[in-house]
């Protein structure tokens, strides 16, 4: 037991000086991350290839908040990624981002998808949409959010928990629009409605109705794209096949862009701040400003199906096909806010039980 | 440590001489409790309460359900768990060689992976519902009835084949180490082998099997992954959901204090339950058990039992997982698998040496010494277990943190040098965090071993002018030789599979199989998932083995070969 016991020790004792931080040519940045690695990889790459800063990064989705405020000044993050605007307003809340001015950032990321002060920073945004089945959903039977609790819809609707950040922001812009009682009988109608269970992600969702569990469903957009150009799980296309996109409340005859039902799809984005306790602040900046420009808004676009925040940004051709739509104007820290009251809705029309 | 001890020479109503024993023991309990603590801490601190809320909407709910998964977990490991022991170490039947060690295969493989893997088959889309329906010309759900897998009585499921292992390891062991002496008896009174069973085995081996079950039901109350995945409301569940939708880390350990507090009743309630009772027996032949021949549809059924756990438990979810490596291995091909794979084997048989020598020294400790504050500190310490890992994370985070930031502080105002943080984010941290989680299973393993020891040996050893260390190591470890191995083995397979706390402690790029295994499987994507989760079983497989091994051999006075029924002392 001693000899291998001395033999671990030292490996492990090498280990932990293998992954420290090295300071490459062009100096690095360290990141918290709740977005997957192997979603940012591509673009982390490019950055590093065109500016020689080499990137650290832990990623969690969950407790890098309470790590970033735990470790303090000597924290050794310089930004944080998220994948939802919460975590953004979050960061903003528990005082551990700070205000970055970069005309780059100004000028590539409209206003509505940054903070005011440059506290934090849009980079993508995806739409909140309906996907209905093609035969059995006739057109025009369901055009907005509001449809989906209507009784026509009675077990034919399908989601995923909703108590996840895409559902609970969903609701939040509810309450942002109409208000907290009509949000909570949104909600309650809409899980009367329910095929089955809240449970799967949203790709499972679009399963589902192709295998005939459920007509409609809510998810996000890019994971459409995902299915069908998924060349190495074709049966994927098959589901997405199986479905149409349709984004929700676009104002038309008769439901103008001021009336509640014309507000307009939700939208969520995905994001990064820079810490307050950032060594490598100007490399954070340089990072951000690299994520918001053409080159990276064309590879977010391409490979991951999103939107891009910068304006002029070629969109993926088959996200492209799916038409222009309007977002809902309401800014996303006023969505934000309304996070606890929605999960608190959720609770009391016992979404998921 | 030299002093000579309490427990023989102290009078009645005098104060017990604080010596080093008591000291050491309750200062690392106290240590490994420095996170429990900062959960406490954590659920102090100000914040708007989140109770009314929970009262009056879920919180019966979570209570419920906790309730009823603890319950389904508990009797469904309880019962394959010491079943399948009490077979293969009691009965002949076909297969028994191998049922021995395949019984423990399960334990390779992480509750969330199974949670995956049965979701992919049985859930409406998947292969077996899809074949039912086409072989039986259904069509759309209504047309027939199926069981739901993403529910409570999934997660029963799930959890029980995942869990049952840590019940059937200690029971097996706990029925090896049993004198053939109370058997025979048992045999004259005319018991056969059930009522020996109920009057005789199960009743000794309480000790183990409430250690085992607790263990099951500690990993119960921690689990997020699989009551997550199938959206079962349990308390921990409700933790998650006030941290991370609340908006509400104070409520989250205020949840995770109670759940705490909870634990601490049960277990107070058991001991209390077996208060004054003794578990050893005085006799010293060891002879090879009688092993109750069966045959026929008794043998069949034998061998039934024992199958079906290790096919649900391990052979379907590998399969499964075997084959998605085989089509999607080139997904992750450019993954560094190797250093991913050293850093779970270096971190994990690291975290399973440091584990078992506090677990050792606190056991020891609290048999020396067993005064109720020794007792109540390092009961204390093991509660870690029964902590989600994300929340007992923060808990480790907090302390490592401000250690950091105040060294770096006092050096930086005294010799103006900035040491920046030390520990935190280092790979340090995540060891110090896996022996504060599995501390309980080193504990308790040891400590049900040691419970078995009769306390005349340790008088006869002291007697013989051993002091506590040397009999500590003269006599008890080399006794208790298979526990401790056993207690090393559970604690590397499990920080092997361990994530939450690994994700949320580690430094910048580092991976272990379980972190890569994981930024696929949160997004559902099982496939490319598989080849990580299959090194994981596959790295948990050899020292599971190697455990069973070392436990047909524990019985005292025994050289393996089991079925060798000629073996006399």
């Amino acid at each position: 037991m001693r000899k291998p016991a001395v033999v671990v020790l030292a490996a492990v004792v090498g280990l932990s000086i293998l992954p420290s931080p090295a300071g490459a040519e062009g100096g690095h940045v360290n990141l918290y991350s709740y977005r997957q690695p192997f979603l940012m990889k591509p673009l982390l790459d490019a950055f590093t290839r065109k500016t020689g800063i080499k990137v650290n990064m832990v990623y969690a989705k969950t407790g890098m908040l309470e790590r970033l405020k735990a470790e303090g000044r000597n924290s050794p993050a310089d930004a944080v990624l998220t994948a939802d605007i919460g975590r953004l307003t979050d960061l903003v809340r528990a005082g551990l981002v700070q205000p970055v001015a970069s005309a780059v950032l100004r000028a590539n990321i409209p206003a509505r998808y940054r903070h005011p002060d440059g506290l934090w920073f849009g980079l993508t945004t995806r739409a909140r949409v309906i996907y209905a089945d093609k035969t059995r959903v006739k057109p025009g039977e369901v055009s907005t959010y509001e449809d989906l609790a209507d009784p026509r819809f009675k077990g034919r609707v399908c989601t995923r928990s909703g108590k996840h950040a895409y559902n609970i922001s969903l609701l939040a812009s509810f309450i942002a629009a109409k208000g907290e009682k009509a949000a909570e009988a949104w909600a309650r109608a809409l899980q009367s409605n329910l095929a089955r269970r809240p449970q799967g992600n949203d790709r499972a969702q679009v399963r589902a109705i192709m295998e005939g569990e459920c007509d409609v469903a809510l998810g996000n957009s890019y994971y459409m794209g995902k299915m069908a150009t998924n060349d190495k799980k074709p049966e994927q296309k098959a589901w997405a096949a199986a479905v149409t996109i349709i984004f929700p409340n676009q104002p038309r005859a008769g439901r103008p862009g001021g009336d509640a039902l014309g507000r307009g799809t939700h939208v969520n984005l995905s994001g990064g701040a820079v810490t307050k306790s950032a060594k490598n602040r100007d490399n954070a900046i340089r990072l951000l400003e690299f994520l918001s420009g053409d080159f990276a808004q064309r590879i977010y676009a391409e490979q991951n199906f999103e939107y891009p925040v910068k304006s002029g940004v070629p969109l993926h051709p088959l996200v492209a096909s799916w038409g222009t739509f309007k977002a809902d104007t309401v800014h996303l820290t006023e969505v934000a806010k309304y996070r606890t009251a929605a999960a608190k809705i959720m609770d009391r029309v016992a979404f998921d039980h | 440590m030299g002093l000579v001890g309490t427990r023989f020479g102290g009078g009645a109503g005098t104060f017990r001489r604080i010596d080093g024993w008591t000291l050491g023991t309750v200062l690392v309990a106290l240590a490994a409790s420095i996170p429990i603590f900062a959960v406490i801490g954590l659920a102090l601190t100000p914040g708007e309460s989140v109770w009314g809320h929970l009262a009056s909407t879920v919180l019966p709910l979570y209570i419920r359900t906790t309730l009823l998964l603890m319950a389904g977990v508990g009797l469904g490991t309880l019962v394959i768990g010491a079943g399948t022991a009490w077979l293969v170490t009691m009965c002949r039947f076909p297969g028994r060689r191998i049922f021995e060690w395949a019984l423990l295969l399960p334990m390779a493989i992480p509750a969330y992976v199974v949670a995956y893997v049965y979701t992919d088959l049985l859930e409406y889309a998947g292969p077996v519902q899809g074949a039912l329906r086409a072989s039986l010309g259904w069509t759309t759900k209504g047309d027939y009835w199926f069981p739901e897998i993403r529910s409570l009585g999934g997660a029963i499921a799930v959890m029980t084949l995942a869990f049952y292992p840590y019940v059937y390891l200690l029971s097996r062991v706990a029925f090896l180490e049993q004198s053939v002496c109370v058997f025979e008896v048992s045999r004259t009174l005319g018991h056969g082998p059930w009522r020996s069973a109920f009057r005789i085995a199960l009743p000794l081996a309480r000790p183990a099997l409430v250690i085992g079950l607790s263990l099951v039901l500690m990993e119960t109350l921690n689990d997020f992954g699989t009551v997550d995945y199938f959206a079962v409301a349990t308390f921990t569940a409700g933790i998650f959901d006030v941290w991370l939708n609340m908006n509400s880390v104070s409520g989250a350990a205020q949840l995770a204090s109670v759940l705490l507090l909870f634990v601490l009743v049960v277990v107070y309630l058991e001991r209390r339950g077996r208060r004054g009772r003794r578990y050893h027996h005085t006799s010293t032949r060891y002879r090879a058990l009688p092993g109750y021949p069966l045959r026929g549809g008794s043998a069949a059924l034998a061998s039934l039992a024992c199958l079906a756990p290790v096919v649900l438990g391990f052979a379907v979810p590998a399969g499964v997982l075997g084959r998605y490596a085989l089509t999607h291995y080139a997904d992750t091909l450019e993954a560094d698998f190797l250093t991913y794979t050293a850093n779970s084997l270096g971190l994990s048989s690291m975290a399973a040496v440091i584990t078992v020598a506090v677990g050792i020294f606190m056991a020891y400790g609290a048999r020396l010494r067993g005064g109720p504050v020794v007792t109540a500190a390092t009961r204390f310490a093991s509660l870690g277990y029964a902590v989600p890992g994300a929340v007992l994370a923060i808990g480790v985070v907090l302390p490592t943190a401000w250690l950091d930031n105040t060294v770096d502080a006092v050096l930086d105002s005294v010799f103006g040098i900035s040491t920046g943080l030390l520990l935190s984010g280092s790979v340090f941290v995540i060891i110090i965090g896996y022996v504060v989680r599995f501390l309980a299973l080193s504990f308790g393993t040891i400590e049900a071993s040691l419970s078995k020891v009769t306390a005349s040996m340790d008088g006869a050893a002291r007697t013989l002018g051993a002091g506590p260390a040397a009999t500590l190591r003269r006599v008890h470890l080399p006794v208790m030789r298979g526990s401790v191995l056993t207690a090393a083995i559970l604690v590397f397979v499990d920080c092997m599979k361990e994530l939450p706390m690994t994700v949320i402690l580690r430094p910048f790029d580092f991976h272990t199989l379980a972190t890569f295994v994981h930024q696929y499987a949160s997004d559902e994507l099982l496939a490319e998932s598989s080849l990580a989760a299959l090194t994981i079983v596959a790295s948990g497989i050899l020292p599971v083995v190697l455990l069973s091994r070392t436990i047909g051999r524990s019985r005292p006075g025994h050289t393996g070969a089991p079925d060798g029924a000629g073996a006399t002392p």
